[in-house]
C-alpha cells in the first residue's frame, strides 16, 4: 500500500495543473483524427524535459491516457476514429449518434472508460511492485533477452510482416549504436558531425511519428475536412450512469478483456477494443442488436480500450519492455531523466513512480469530468483542416527537438529519421519496432557486454546466454512471438489466396 | 516489372545496401571490442534485409502500397518547403521568422479554401500570427529556449 503515501504529491498545484493540461489536451488531441496518441505523447517529451520527472510523467500519462479516450468522440460524433484503439467504438457509436442519442453514446464512452480505466490503473499499481521485485534476480543475460524479447515482440506481433517488423527493430538497434562507444571510447558510424553524440531519442522520436503524419497529410492534397458533425443534444448523466450499470456484463467483459490484452506487450488498444466488442456481443441475449446503435457496444469497447493503458505500462515499469507504441515514447520519457525502469525506479525513485501512477488514476476520473464537457468541442477541433494541422505538428517538431539540446544537429536528425520512415512506412516497415530498437538497443549492448565479460570469466558465451531456465524461457518468448506472428501472416495469406480463386 | 514491383525492390534494395554497408564497417574497423554487439546486429540486419530484397525482386512483397504519383506529387512541394525550413532556413533566418514563413506558405498551399478571396488570406496571416505567438510564448517564455538569432531582429 506504498502508493498512498504519494498520493499527495498529484494535488500539488503544478503537478495538478500539468495532469489538468495532459487530460484536457489529450482529449482534444485524441479527438482529432490523424493525430495518433503516440504522435500527441512524443510531442509533448521535449517539454518534460524541462520538468521534474515526475512531473513529465505525470503529462505524459495524463495525454496517454485522455487520447485514448478521446478518440471516442471523432468516433462517436464524425464516424473517424480519432485513434485504432476507438476502431470498436464506431461501429455502434455513431449509429447511436445518428440515431439522435449522441449524447448518450458520449456519456456511456466516458463513464465506461473511466470504468475500464480504473480498473487497468489498480492492476498496474498492485501487480507492478511485484514483478519489480522478482526482476531483481535478473543478471545481464536475462536482461539482453528482455531487450530483445521487447524488439521481437512489437517486432512481429506489431507489424505488417514479420521480416519487415524485425528489420526495422534491426536498423534500430543500430541506429543506437551510432556516436561514441561508451567503454572503448571508439567512434561508430559517424558520417556527419550532427551524429558525434549519438542519436537523441527524443528527436527520433518525434521525428518517427510526427513526421511521416505531416507529410501523409501533404499528400492528400487539397482535401476538405469535410466532414459532418452531429449535434450533441442534452442528456441526463444520472440515467446514463444507471445504464451504464444495467450493463454490467458488456463493461465486465471490456474492462477484464482489455485488461488482460494490455498485460501482453505488442497487442494494442485496437486489438482489445474489438476483442471485447466481439465478446461482448457473443455473451449478450440481445446480440442482433449490435451495430444498430447499442449502447453494450460502446460499453464494451470503450472500458476495454482504457483498461488497457494501466497493464499495459506493467511490463515497461516493472521489466522495461514498452507493451506499445506510445509505452515506448513514455520509457523514453523515463530515459532523458536519467531514471531506468525496473528495480531501479521503485527503490530509487519510489516518489516517481508513484506519483506517476496515482496520477494516472486520478486522470481517469478526471478524463471523464471533463470529456462529458468538452465533447462538443473536441469534435469541433476535429474539423480543423489538415493543412493547419501539418503546419501546426511540423512548427512544434522542429521547436521541440532543437528544445532539448539546443542543437541543430537534433533538428536535422529528426527531419531524416521522419521523411525516411515516411517511405519506409510506404513499404511496409513500421515506426514502432524500430523505435523499440533505438530505446532498448543501449540497454541491450551494455547488458551484452557485461556478460560477455562474465560469460569469458566462467563458462564461455554459449553456457551464459544460452543456459539456464530463464534464459531458455526468455528465448523461448522470442522464438514463439515470432512464430506465432509468421504461423498468423502465411494463414492470412492462405485465406487470401483461396478467396482469391473463388471470386 | 510493374510499378509496384519496382518500388518494393527499389525501397529493399536501398535498405540491403546500407545493411551491407553497416556489416562492411562493423567487420573492418577497430577495435574489434567496440564492434561486437554492431557486429552482431549487422549480421542479423543484412540476413533480414537480403531476404526482403530477394522477396520483392521476385514480386512476393505484399505488404505496402508503395508509392502513388497522385500522392507523391501532392506531397512534394510540401516536402520541399520543410525540407528548405529545416535544412537552411532555421539556422540561417532563425527560428521564428522561418517558422512564420514556412507556416504560412504550407497553409496556405494545402489549404481547401478559396485562394482568390482576400478574407480567407487574411484569415490565414491571423491562424500563422496567432501559431508564432503560442510557439514564442511556449519556447522562448516559458521553456526559455535560445533560439539562433533572426535575420530581421
Amino acid at each position: 500500500m506504498e502508493f498512498i503515501y504519494y498520493f499527495e504529491n498529484v494535488f500539488q498545484p503544478m503537478s495538478f495543473l500539468l495532469l489538468l493540461v495532459g487530460t484536457i489536451g489529450g482529449l482534444i488531441l485524441g479527438a482529432t483524427p490523424g493525430l495518433s496518441p503516440t504522435m500527441a505523447v512524443a510531442l509533448l517529451i521535449p517539454f518534460t524535459f524541462h520538468l521534474e520527472a515526475a512531473q513529465g510523467l505525470i503529462l505524459l500519462g495524463a495525454a496517454y491516457t485522455s487520447t485514448v479516450a478521446g478518440g471516442a468522440v471523432s468516433a462517436i460524433l464524425l464516424k473517424i476514429p480519432g485513434a485504432p484503439a476507438n476502431i470498436a467504438t464506431t461501429l455502434d457509436g455513431h449509429t447511436m449518434a445518428k440515431k439522435g442519442k449522441g449524447a448518450r453514446a458520449l456519456q456511456l464512452s466516458f463513464l465506461a472508460s473511466a470504468v475500464g480505466g480504473v480498473f487497468g490503473v489498480l492492476l498496474l499499481i498492485f501487480l507492478t511492485p511485484v514483478l519489480a521485485k522478482w526482476a531483481l534476480a535478473f543478471g545481464p543475460s536475462h536482461l539482453f533477452w528482455l531487450a530483445i524479447i521487447g524488439v521481437t515482440i512489437i517486432g512481429s506481433l506489431d507489424s505488417a510482416s514479420v521480416v519487415k517488423g524485425l528489420l526495422s527493430g534491426c536498423i534500430g538497434l543500430w541506429l543506437a549504436t551510432i556516436g561514441f562507444d561508451d567503454i572503448m571510447g571508439a567512434q561508430r558510424f559517424i558520417f556527419h558531425p550532427a551524429l558525434g553524440g549519438g542519436i537523441n531519442i527524443i528527436a527520433a522520436l518525434i521525428g518517427l511519428f510526427a513526421i511521416p503524419q505531416v507529410l501523409s497529410m501533404f499528400a492528400e492534397g487539397r482535401k476538405d475536412a469535410n466532414v459532418e458533425v452531429i449535434e450533441v443534444e442534452k442528456s441526463s448523466l444520472a440515467n446514463a450512469i444507471r445504464e451504464l450499470f444495467s450493463h454490467t456484463r458488456a463493461l465486465s467483459i471490456g474492462t477484464v478483456t482489455g485488461s488482460v490484452i494490455g498485460l501482453i506487450p505488442g497487442v494494442g488498444g485496437q486489438i482489445a477494443g474489438l476483442v471485447a466488442y466481439d465478446q461482448s456481443r457473443k455473451f449478450s441475449p440481445e446480440r442482433e442488436k449490435f451495430g444498430t446503435g447499442h449502447s453494450e457496444g460502446v460499453i464494451a469497447a470503450e472500458s476495454a480500450n482504457n483498461a488497457m493503458v494501466g497493464p499495459s505500462l506493467v511490463p515497461l515499469l516493472t521489466l522495461s519492455i514498452p507493451g506499445s507504441p506510445t509505452a515506448a515514447v513514455l520509457l523514453g520519457g523515463l530515459l532523458i531523466h536519467g531514471i531506468f525502469p525496473g528495480t531501479d525506479l521503485f527503490d530509487n525513485h519510489p516518489d516517481v513512480a508513484w506519483t506517476f501512477i496515482n496520477s494516472m488514476l486520478i486522470g481517469q476520473i478526471l478524463m471523464c469530468m471533463f470529456g462529458l464537457y468538452i465533447a462538443g468541442l473536441a469534435a469541433r477541433v476535429a474539423q480543423v483542416p489538415k493543412s493547419i494541422m501539418a503546419a501546426i505538428v511540423l512548427g512544434l517538431a522542429v521547436f521541440g527537438s532543437y528544445s532539448v539540446q539546443s542543437s541543430m544537429g537534433d533538428v536535422y536528425v529528426m527531419a531524416t529519421l521522419g521523411i525516411m520512415m515516411y517511405f519506409l512506412e510506404r513499404f511496409g516497415f513500421s515506426a514502432a519496432p524500430l523505435v523499440l530498437g533505438l530505446i532498448l538497443g543501449p540497454i541491450a549492448e551494455a547488458n551484452f557486454i557485461q556478460g560477455s565479460m562474465i560469460a569469458n570469466a566462467t563458462d564461455g558465451m554459449g553456457a551464459y546466454f544460452l543456459g539456464g531456465n530463464m534464459n531458455i524461457f526468455l528465448i523461448a518468448i522470442v522464438v514463439a512471438s515470432i512464430g506465432y506472428s509468421v504461423g498468423m501472416e502465411l494463414r492470412e495469406r492462405t485465406r487470401n489466396s483461396t478467396a482469391g480463386e473463388a471470386s | 516489372m510493374n510499378l509496384n514491383r519496382v518500388q518494393h525492390s527499389v525501397s529493399s534494395g536501398v535498405v540491403a545496401l546500407i545493411g551491407l554497408w553497416v556489416c562492411w564497417v562493423s567487420f573492418t574497423q577497430q577495435p574489434s571490442e567496440a564492434f561486437l554487439f554492431p557486429r552482431m546486429i549487422s549480421t542479423v540486419f543484412v540476413l533480414l534485409a537480403l531476404w526482403t530484397f530477394a522477396k520483392a525482386v521476385l514480386g512476393w512483397s505484399k505488404v505496402g502500397t508503395g508509392i502513388y504519383a497522385k500522392h507523391f506529387t501532392n506531397m512534394l512541394p510540401g516536402l520541399l518547403i520543410a525540407l528548405i525550413y529545416v535544412f537552411w532556413a532555421a539556422k540561417g533566418l532563425g527560428f521564428y521568422t522561418s517558422t512564420s514563413m514556412a507556416f504560412f506558405i504550407l497553409l496556405s498551399l494545402y489549404d481547401p479554401a478559396s485562394h482568390t478571396e482576400i478574407r480567407t488570406w487574411v484569415k490565414r496571416l491571423i491562424i500563422t500570427a496567432v501559431f508564432m505567438v503560442v510557439m514564442y510564448g511556449l519556447f522562448a517564455k516559458l521553456l526559455k529556449v535560445y533560439t539562433p538569432r533572426e535575420i530581421f531582429f
